[in-house]
């Protein structure tokens, strides 16, 4: 078992965790109440991978991920009302309601964006890397997507490129054992996903993603390591959502007992319980970080319910970076 | 000033930016070593070295989507693809993301790429290499289209290109690559969203899309010299912005438009624009206005078939002639002109 961090550390770790699944919890709850429209991917189970993952990077390095994207955003600082208020279609959310769940994005923490196309996201963070490379910065692009995400082509056409170029991005696949419905075995030849990228030149490594500690020890060495050496590396976090792929989904390509069983390994509890053991935690002060993070959460919801729909006249703002240019320049108007 | 190929004035105006601005970078499949499919970027990468300038592995829809990522953290990337048809490869790049990203994150973030690429028959190149596709790039917002159909646009319309903050998909023409035109000296970039009127008149407005705008060009002067008939020829360089303005004010004086592409018909350039004609200025119009435009068929090897499929310069005329009473209707079948007859009258039935 890699050593534990500082105990301050390792509890921030604990809270963000925490703060991510009551977030989880309650949008789930929001979207069943019709406050949150279209898709909605929760990552309960995934806490570990995203918190442990994220923490290894700088802050000023970049961070690519998905449609499941909210607790990227939490983690990376955006503030929670932000993301719930996005959900909510709000003014206020952090993509100003113009994304929803699927298109998360904080540019200033250097939180480039969720993406809703599986795959999709892959070439971007590898432009990114591209960018950190020819301007000769330090930064490591961390792209994060599914197992599913594994069989487009953009994966073989960037893990190449990317490899050929030496960009510095670390590519992690989040395996939580199905691509929306269709489990690992019944969707790739090869299940073992960190091999994938070795036709590629890109080396793979293997985290337990329900770890917080493991899944930080190996993209800790993965990210120094693309710093260091300029060339990409493939990481595949081993993790499991206990919940549906969306909340649009009845479950019915696995068992519950499959569920239970992962369920046995929740990241949570198992990271409390050892710092609780290792001394680095009370059971007071695991009550306190469960409190505040419901807080946090009761204050996003407030915030989200605060934060007005965008105007109307806003319709046609932002889809072009305008100059100079009269009104009217780019579109046609037929409403 | 000095006279250019189409060509030769691309060229002049990515080795201009890329000196102009270190954020520059090209590229694209064989842009380097090959030195362009169509040398293009011919001495580019000996002048500014392979950082600058980089060859890619086949990998359309990465390529694009490197360029969006780059330009979204401070690059300003030109991806060159081979042709059109190699785009569809990159269309969730192109579509899902460059255009929708500035967008889908409130304005956060943009997107300062430009992707180049060819489009058009007359190579006998067959149905995966020839189309002209800008009808489906004009559809999307959030993207900008440059069509330039002479030597001077070509290159002041990429510059332009290169400089502005938004995506911009850049549509060149192979069979005008080889053409010779004048380009003004200095560094010049032509504002899009300004048509350009090619030549006055005033008994009818033809408008010309990409290559197109030189055939329209070439069936006015027949029009004069055969028929005397006035034939106002515009061209609008950009078909997002488009500049609908001049195209209105053409009509309101000659109240008669014939539209030329070479694209398919249903749902093309020339459908869009006659629905914006019809809806802005339908009492200036004293006749429908009419398309010549591609046969709605992709595009076949054997020559005389690639001939008859895209317009020349008899179409353009007799449709002219046609929206001025001067001619009876072409029932035809005699390429594209014919293919919006043949399917309008099948519609009609």
């Amino acid at each position: 078992m890699p050593d534990l961090p500082e105990p301050d550390v390792a509890r921030e770790w604990l809270e963000t965790m925490t703060l991510i699944r009551r977030f989880e919890e309650r949008a789930g709850e929001m979207y069943a109440r019709a406050k949150i429209g279209g898709f909605l991917h929760l990552a309960i189970g995934e806490e570990a991978s995203i918190v442990g993952a994220v923490r290894a990077l700088r802050d000023d390095d970049y961070l690519v991920s998905t449609y499941r994207s909210h607790g990227h955003a939490l983690v990376r600082g955006t503030p929670p009302g932000r993301v719930m208020a996005e959900l909510f279609g709000r003014v206020d959310g952090c993509s100003g309601g113009r994304g929803g769940s699927m298109h998360m994005f904080d540019g200033a923490r250097r939180f480039m964006g969720g993406y809703g196309i599986v795959g999709g996201n892959l070439p971007i963070a590898a432009g990114i890397g591209l960018a950190s490379d020819f301007l000769g910065t330090e930064d490591v692009t961390l792209c994060v997507f599914g197992d599913g995400a594994s069989n487009q082509g953009t994966f073989g056409e960037t893990l190449n490129l990317a490899a050929l170029w030496r960009l510095p991005v670390v590519f992690m696949v989040t395996n939580n054992q199905f691509g929306m419905g269709t489990s690992l075995q019944r969707h790739s030849a090869v299940t073992d996903l960190q091999r994938k990228g070795e036709s590629l030149g890109v080396p793979g490594m293997r985290c337990d993603g329900m770890d917080v500690l493991d899944t930080h020890a190996v993209l800790h060495e993965a990210v120094e390591r693309t710093r260091a050496e300029r060339r990409p590396l493939l990481v595949e976090a081993i993790t499991y959502r206990f919940r549906g792929h969306s909340m649009a989904d009845p479950e019915e390509y696995r068992s519950r007992e499959e569920v239970e069983q992962w369920r046995e390994r929740d990241p949570l509890p198992a990271f409390a319980e050892l710092l609780e053991r290792e001394g680095a935690l009370t059971a007071q002060e695991r009550a306190e970080i469960d409190a505040r993070a419901r807080e946090r959460v009761d204050g996003a919801v407030a915030f989200a319910e605060a934060s007005p729909f965008p105007a109307p006249e806003s319709l046609y703002d932002d889809v072009y970076v305008l100059g100079d240019q009269v009104r009217g320049w780019y579109s046609v108007r037929t409403t | 000033m000095p006279e250019l190929r189409y060509r030769e004035a691309l060229n002049a105006a990515l080795r201009e930016e890329l000196a102009r601005d270190e954020r520059v970078i090209l590229m694209g499949e064989d842009i380097g070593v090959f030195g362009g499919a169509f040398k293009v970027t011919a001495g580019l990468l000996e002048e500014f070295g392979e950082r600058r300038v980089r060859d890619t592995p086949i990998s359309e829809n990465t390529i694009v989507g490197m360029g969006v990522g780059a330009a979204m953290v401070g690059l300003r990337p030109v991806v060159e693809l081979m042709t059109v048809n190699f785009a569809l490869l990159a269309f969730d790049q192109i579509v899902n993301h460059a255009a929708h990203i500035h967008y889908m994150f409130g304005g956060q973030a943009r997107v300062p790429l430009v992707v180049r690429m060819p489009q058009g028959a007359g190579h006998q190149l067959g149905p995966t290499h020839s189309h002209c596709l800008e009808a489906m790039f004009m559809h999307v917002p959030g993207l900008l289209v440059a069509t330039p159909s002479t030597p001077a646009d070509a290159k002041g319309l990429l510059k332009a290109a290169i400089r502005d903050d938004n995506p911009v998909i850049f549509i060149e023409h192979e069979s005008l690559y080889g053409v010779r035109g004048e380009v003004p000296d200095g560094d010049r970039a032509q504002p899009f969203g300004r048509a350009a009127v090619r030549r006055e008149g005033g008994d009818v407005t033809i408008v010309g899309i990409s290559r197109m705008a030189q055939t329209a060009a070439r069936a006015a002067q027949r029009l004069q010299t055969d028929h005397g008939v006035s034939a106002e020829v515009i061209d609008p360089r950009t078909l997002r912005p488009l500049d609908l303005d001049t195209i209105l004010h053409s009509v309101a004086r000659t109240n008669r438009c014939v539209i030329v592409e070479e694209g398919w018909p249903h749902g093309g350039v020339g459908a869009n624009l006659a629905a914006l004609i019809s809806e802005q200025a339908f009492d200036d119009l004293d006749a429908p206005v009419r398309r010549v435009t591609g046969a709605d068929v992709p595009m076949p090897y054997s020559k005389p078939l690639e001939d008859i499929a895209y317009p020349h310069e008899p179409q353009v005329v007799a449709a002219v002639l046609e929206v001025l009473d001067l001619a009876p209707p072409d029932r035809q079948p005699t390429g594209g002109s014919a293919a919006v007859t043949t399917a309008s009258t099948a519609e009609a039935r």
